[in-house]
């Protein structure tokens, strides 16, 4: 990650002065500061919201429920979750409603599952194999149905514009299978997590 | 009706969950009201614990963007897209769509809108646009809120899943439309 920060950081100031647009790039330090805050403040509500109901849907046990009937599968893909940890029953959760493409209720509810995993997490400043293929499956963007590029295409006046659906789901389907096997396979090749915390 | 259906689920899913929640709440005697205040407690928290890591990622970002390099390396691989029958409207798409989900959407509908509803370029955009999550914003978020700064192989396999993703995208629709 630290190289990561480096390489866009000093990228961006070569790339900016060789075509002239330094100035763009000085402005976007304070334009990209401003929307990181603002995204982060407009999480609040929401946050708080979803938090409060999953500790409803927690003590009710409906939780426990979800992660019986889904334990099959996060058994091998989460191997260093307990069975019974509420955060199996998170992951699912979160999961769904990324695929409905409800993205308000799926980040407030994603980040309980992290906080989750955070508990059985060795070294608490570094990733878990299991947030590494939590995250795999998210970041992969696995939705059922793309309704704003809909909605974008509808505006122009595509002939057919949920003809775009069948293509999409089988790329994203690709990518999300794509994403877990990958997670597999450097779950292996990686350096296990130390407590010092020292890998990269 | 594939379509019609997804709509009538998107729009049930969250009232039918609520109800869900709540209902069996109250069954089960869970005194609702004192755990839901409980549990939002920490919405503030999170949200604010995870603005280091948002302005870490979204600046770096916003510079990249703002340097014009993304351009640059879309009009230097012209000739290996033009191979793969990539329209050159559609590179920006290709690198920003990891970067920012506003700017991936904003790219999409000035090609589509220039581009008009007949080109392969806009159905080609819709189909990367639609199938894409943004990496590096779900990165910066889901570790910013437990404070883990060491990421391991996540934003490998994040990439590497992107990159199937493009190519994916790329095959599917030069079978389907080319």
């Amino acid at each position: 990650m630290n190289y990561i920060f480096y390489f866009l950081i000093v990228i961006s100031i070569v790339a900016g002065a060789l075509n002239g647009k330094l100035g763009d790039v000085v402005n976007a330090i304070l334009s990209g500061a401003e929307l990181s805050v603002k995204v982060a403040i407009s999480l609040i509500g929401i946050m708080a919201f979803w938090l409060g109901m999953m500790k409803i849907a927690e003590k009710s046990g409906l939780i426990d429920i979800i992660s019986t009937l889904i334990k099959p599968v996060t058994k091998r893909l989460f191997n260093d979750i307990p069975e019974d940890s509420p955060a199996v029953g998170d992951i699912a959760m979160s999961l769904a409603a990324n695929a409905f493409g409800l993205s308000n209720a799926a980040t407030p509810i994603g980040i309980k599952a992290m906080e989750e995993m955070q508990k059985h997490n060795k070294d608490k400043k570094s990733a878990s194999d299991a947030m590494c293929m939590f995250l795999a499956m998210n970041t992969a963007g696995f939705q059922l149905v793309p309704a704003t590029v809909i909605a974008v295409l509808v505006g122009i006046g595509y002939k057919n514009p949920t003809s775009i659906i069948a293509p999409t789901l089988l790329v994203t389907s690709i990518a999300f299978v794509s994403a877990i096997i990958f997670a597999k396979i450097f779950q292996h090749l990686w350096k296990p997590q130390t407590n010092d915390g020292g890998d990269e | 009706m594939f379509h019609h259906l997804m709509d009538i689920i998107s729009l049930w899913a969250l009232p039918v969950v609520l109800l869900l929640i709540l209902t069996l709440g109250l069954i089960k005697k869970v005194p609702i009201y004192e755990v839901f205040t409980d549990g939002a407690k920490d919405g503030f928290k999170v949200a604010v614990n995870i603005i280091p890591y948002l302005v870490a990622i979204i600046v770096a970002i916003s510079m990249l963007r703002a340097s014009g390099l993304i351009e640059a390396v879309g009009v230097f691989c012209m000739p290996l897209l033009s191979k793969f029958n990539i329209p050159v409207d559609v590179t920006p798409i290709m690198i920003v769509r990891s970067l920012s989900g506003s700017a991936a959407l904003g790219v999409f509908s000035d090609i589509a809108h220039s581009l008009g509803p007949d080109n392969y370029a806009t159905t080609l955009a819709a189909v990367m646009v639609g199938s894409s999550e943004t990496t590096f914003y779900v990165l910066a978020v889901y570790f910013g809120a437990v404070q883990i700064s060491k990421l391991r192989y996540a934003m490998l396999v994040g990439i590497l899943a992107d990159i199937v993703g493009i190519i994916a995208a790329v095959s599917v629709c030069n079978i389907m439309y080319a």
